[in-house]
C-alpha cells in the first residue's frame, strides 16, 4: 500500500509533465503550420502609403490589411547604428548618407525597421536583400537606441535578393 | 549634406580632443597653457545701437578674476549692463547680453584673467559705424545656395542660348548691374564655409562658424545659448518696423532661411528654428515635417507641439498646396508644401515622376512663392526685408546633378525676374542677387556621341566644343528638354568614387553610398561609365563646396554700396546703409 502510494505520488508529477509537454508541442505544431500555411505577401516600398500631404502621411488600404500578417519585401540594408545589431533600416534605395552617423541626416519617409530574432553582422548595404516575416504598424521607440519607428517587420528569415 | 558629416566627424574629433585635454588638464596643470579668448572675435564690425553678446572666457583654468575695458572703461559700467560671470575648474566666463555700441568708431578691448597667480591678457579691436541716410525702402535679398560664377553661366547657357560665341541674351541676376561686387566667403573658423555661416555673414555683418548661425562659439554646450548678434529680421522690424520674409525651396528650417530668423550654434536644431519662424510675416518653401507634432506619421518634432496650428493663432493663413498659396489671403501666411524639401524644379514641373514627387503633385514655383510674397508683404508702408533662395542649385550639385542644378538657377532666375518687375513700378527696392558659397564645377566643353564616340573620348574641348543644342521653344526660359544631342561637358573639381557617364539621370541617382563608414560608387548612376577615383576623404559620399569668391549684383537705390572685392559680411552693411537703419532707435 505505502510503495503504491509512493509509487502514485512520483507518477502523478511524472504524467503531469509529459501531459504538458505534449500540449505544447502539439500547440507549436499547429502554430507553426498555420505559419508556415500563410503564404507571405508581397509589399513593395511604393504601396506603403496612401494620401500624402504637408500635414501628414496615412498609411495605406493596403498596407494596414497587411498588418501582424507576413510579409516579403525586398530593398536595402542602411548602414547600421552599430556592427552588430538586432534591427536595421530597409529603404528602398540604397544611402547616399548615414542618418544613424549623423543626427541630423534625414531618413527617407518610406523606411521598414527590421527586428531580428539574432544579431547579425557583415549584410551587403549595396545588393537588395530579401526580408520575410511578421508585419507590425504604428509609433514606436526602441528601447535601447530610441530609434522611432512607424512600419516594422519582425523577420522569419533574411537573404540576399535573388 | 555634406556638411553634416563633416561637422559630425569634426565633432567627433573635438570630444576626442577635448577629452584628451581634460584628461591632460588634470594629469597635468601645468602643461596645457589656458586661453583666454574674446567674443566677438578682434576685427569685428558693428552697427551702432545693433545688440550683441559680449562674452570672455577662460579656457582651462578657474579664473579668480576676469577684468574687461572697453575703452578703458569697465565694460560693464560702459554698457550698463550687469555681466554673468562663471567660474568652474577648467573654464571661467564673464557675459554681458543684450549690450550695444552707442556711436560709431573705433573701440579697443582689453581684457585681463587671472588664475593661479598668473595674469593672462588679450586685446581686440572693433569697429562701429553709424546710419546713412536711407535710400531703400525694400530689400529683396536673392540667395542661389551654392550658386558660383559657373552656375549662374550654366543657366545662362541652357536659358538664354548662344550664337556665334554670343549669348542670346542675359539671366535677370545678370541685368542688375548697378552693381557688382566678389565676396569671400570664409567663416572665421575655416576656409570653407557652410550655408548657415555664410548666410548669418548676410544676416548679421559677423561671420561664425561651419553649421552655426546668428552667434559666437563659445565652450557652451547647450547650442541655444551661445552668444548672439541681432540678425536683420530682428532689427528692420524693431527699428523700422518693416515686414520680413523668408523663401526657399528647402525646408524652410534649413540653413539659409534659418540664419535669418534664428540663433543656434547648430543649424541641425530646426525643430527649435521652426518656431523662431514667427519672426517673419511671410514663410513659404518645404518642411512642415518641422511643424507637426510627433505623433502625426511624417513628424520629424520631438514634441507634441503642432507649429501649424500655433501660427493660425497668431494670425498666418496656412497654405499646404499650390493652389491654396494662390488662395491665401492676409498679412501672413505660412506656407508648406512638402514635408521635406520640396522638388527641384525638373521633376516638378517638367518630369513629374511619381516615384519622386512622392505624391505632392501640387507644390508651387520659387516665382508664385515670389510673386506671392511681394505682394503680401508690399502692403506695409514701413517697407519689407524678404530672402528667397535657391536652395536646391546646391543640394543638386552636392549629388553631382548639373542639369537638376541648372533648373533650379534658371527658376531662381525667373524669381528674381518677378521681383524686378515689380521693383520696376515701385522705384524704391534694392534687389540683390548672389550665392552662399561656391562649388568645384567647371565647363570644360561640350559633349555628343553623333560620331559613335561615347564617354571621355566624346567630351569635346576646343575647336571641337560645338555650341550645345539646349532649345526653349516656348519661351517660358527653360529648355524643354534637358538632354539634347549634343550637351555640356561638365567635370567637378572634388568628388567621391563615383562612375560618370556625362548623361542626365531621368530618375536622381545618388553618385555614392555609404558601406558603413565609407562611401562607395554607385554604379546605378552610370552602369557603362568611367570609374573616378575619389579625391576627397573616402568617408565623403558627395561633392563639397568649395572657396571660391563668389559674385554678387545689385540693382535699385543702394545698388553702389556692393562693389569691388568685399567681405561677405560687408553685404549686412550694405542692406542697412540703404535701409538707413539706426539701431540706436527703436520703432
Amino acid at each position: 500500500m505505502q510503495r503504491f502510494i509512493r509509487a502514485g505520488v512520483l507518477w502523478f508529477p511524472a504524467l503531469l509533465i509529459i501531459i504538458i509537454t505534449i500540449i505544447t508541442i502539439i500547440t507549436t505544431i499547429s502554430a507553426f503550420s498555420v505559419e508556415a500555411a500563410e503564404k507571405p505577401e508581397v509589399l513593395r516600398f511604393g504601396e506603403m502609403y496612401g494620401e500624402v500631404s504637408s500635414l501628414g502621411i496615412a498609411l495605406s488600404d493596403r498596407l494596414r490589411s497587411l498588418e501582424n500578417r507576413s510579409v516579403v519585401m525586398e530593398g536595402f540594408m542602411a548602414p547600421p547604428l552599430k556592427p552588430t545589431l538586432d534591427f536595421f533600416v530597409l529603404t528602398r534605395v540604397p544611402m547616399s548618407i548615414c542618418p544613424f552617423c549623423s543626427s541630423d541626416a534625414d531618413w527617407p519617409y518610406d523606411i521598414v525597421v527590421v527586428y531580428l530574432k539574432e544579431p547579425v553582422t557583415a549584410l551587403p548595404f549595396d545588393r537588395p536583400l530579401r526580408v520575410e516575416g511578421r508585419l507590425e504598424l504604428g509609433t514606436k521607440v526602441d528601447p535601447a537606441t530610441g530609434f522611432v519607428s512607424l512600419v516594422r517587420i519582425y523577420a522569419t528569415s533574411l537573404r540576399e535578393a535573388k | 549634406m555634406l556638411w553634416r558629416k563633416v561637422w559630425l566627424r569634426r565633432l567627433w574629433l573635438r570630444k576626442v580632443w577635448l577629452t584628451a585635454g581634460m584628461v591632460l588638464l588634470c594629469a597635468f596643470p601645468a602643461l596645457a597653457e589656458p586661453e583666454l579668448v574674446v567674443l566677438p572675435i578682434d576685427r569685428a564690425k558693428f552697427l551702432a545701437g545693433a545688440k550683441f553678446d559680449m562674452e570672455v572666457e577662460l579656457r582651462g583654468a578657474k579664473a579668480d578674476e576676469i577684468r574687461v575695458l572697453i575703452d578703458g572703461k569697465d565694460a560693464a559700467a560702459f554698457f550698463g549692463a550687469v555681466p554673468r560671470v562663471k567660474k568652474e575648474e577648467t573654464l571661467s566666463s564673464s557675459r554681458l547680453d543684450g549690450v550695444a555700441f552707442p556711436k560709431a568708431g573705433a573701440v579697443k578691448v582689453d581684457v585681463e584673467a587671472k588664475a593661479g597667480g598668473k595674469t593672462f591678457t588679450k586685446s581686440v579691436g572693433y569697429s562701429v559705424v553709424g546710419p546713412e541716410k536711407r535710400t531703400a525702402k525694400n530689400v529683396i535679398l536673392f540667395v542661389g545656395d551654392g550658386m558660383g560664377l559657373v552656375s549662374r553661366q550654366i543657366a545662362r547657357i541652357l536659358s538664354k542660348g548662344i550664337t556665334q560665341g554670343k549669348y542670346n541674351g542675359y539671366l535677370d541676376m545678370e541685368l542688375l548691374n548697378d552693381g557688382l561686387a566678389l565676396l569671400n566667403t570664409s567663416g572665421y573658423d575655416s576656409l570653407v564655409t557652410d550655408s548657415a555661416n555664410s548666410a548669418s555673414a548676410y544676416a548679421t555683418g559677423h561671420k561664425s562658424v561651419v553649421n552655426a548661425m546668428g552667434v559666437y562659439e563659445d565652450s557652451n554646450p547647450d547650442p541655444l545659448s551661445h552668444p548672439k548678434v541681432e540678425n536683420i529680421a530682428e532689427l528692420v522690424r524693431r527699428v523700422a518696423g518693416m515686414s520680413v520674409g523668408v523663401v526657399t525651396t528647402s525646408n524652410i528650417t534649413d540653413a539659409t532661411p534659418a540664419a535669418m530668423v534664428a540663433h543656434t550654434r547648430r543649424r541641425a536644431e530646426q525643430n527649435f528654428i521652426a518656431g523662431e519662424m514667427l519672426k517673419a510675416d511671410v514663410v513659404l518653401g518645404g518642411g512642415s515635417q518641422q511643424f507637426l507634432p510627433q505623433s502625426t506619421p511624417g513628424s520629424r518634432r520631438r514634441d507634441d507641439r503642432n507649429l501649424i496650428e500655433e501660427f493660425r493663432a497668431k494670425g498666418y493663413a496656412f497654405a499646404g498646396t499650390r493652389a491654396e498659396l494662390a488662395a491665401a489671403r492676409g498679412d501672413k501666411i505660412l506656407g508648406l508644401f512638402n514635408l521635406d524639401n520640396m522638388n527641384v524644379y525638373l521633376d516638378r514641373e517638367i518630369l513629374k515622376g511619381p516615384d519622386v514627387l512622392k505624391g505632392f503633385t501640387d507644390q508651387p514655383t520659387l516665382m508664385e512663392m515670389t510673386k506671392k510674397a511681394i505682394d503680401v508683404l508690399s502692403r506695409n508702408k514701413n517697407g519689407f526685408f524678404l530672402m528667397v533662395e535657391g536652395a536646391c542649385i546646391d543640394k543638386q550639385l552636392h549629388v553631382m546633378d548639373w542639369e537638376r542644378s541648372a533648373y533650379d538657377t534658371i527658376e531662381f532666375d525667373r524669381a528674381i525676374a518677378v521681383a524686378r518687375e515689380f521693383a520696376a513700378r515701385d522705384g524704391a527696392t534694392l534687389i540683390l542677387a548672389t550665392a552662399d558659397h561656391s562649388h568645384g564645377v567647371s565647363i570644360t566643353g561640350t559633349y555628343h556621341e553623333k560620331d559613335g564616340k561615347t564617354g571621355r573620348q566624346a567630351v569635346r574641348t576646343y575647336a571641337a566644343s560645338t555650341f550645345p543644342t539646349f532649345r526653349d521653344e516656348d519661351g517660358d526660359g527653360f529648355p524643354e528638354n534637358p538632354a539634347p544631342d549634343v550637351t555640356l561637358a561638365i567635370e567637378y573639381a572634388n568628388h567621391p568614387d563615383y562612375y560618370e557617364d556625362f548623361k542626365f539621370h531621368k530618375t536622381p541617382v545618388s553618385p555614392a553610398i555609404m558601406s558603413g563608414d565609407v562611401a562607395v560608387a554607385n554604379v546605378k548612376r552610370a552602369p557603362n561609365g568611367v570609374f573616378y577615383p575619389g579625391n576627397i576623404p573616402g568617408a565623403e559620399s558627395q561633392e563639397v563646396h568649395a572657396a571660391d569668391d563668389v559674385p554678387l549684383s545689385a540693382g535699385g537705390p543702394g545698388a553702389d554700396h556692393f562693389k569691388g572685392v568685399m567681405d561677405n559680411t560687408e553685404v549686412f552693411f550694405g542692406i542697412v546703409r540703404a535701409l538707413g537703419l539706426d539701431p540706436t532707435k527703436n520703432k
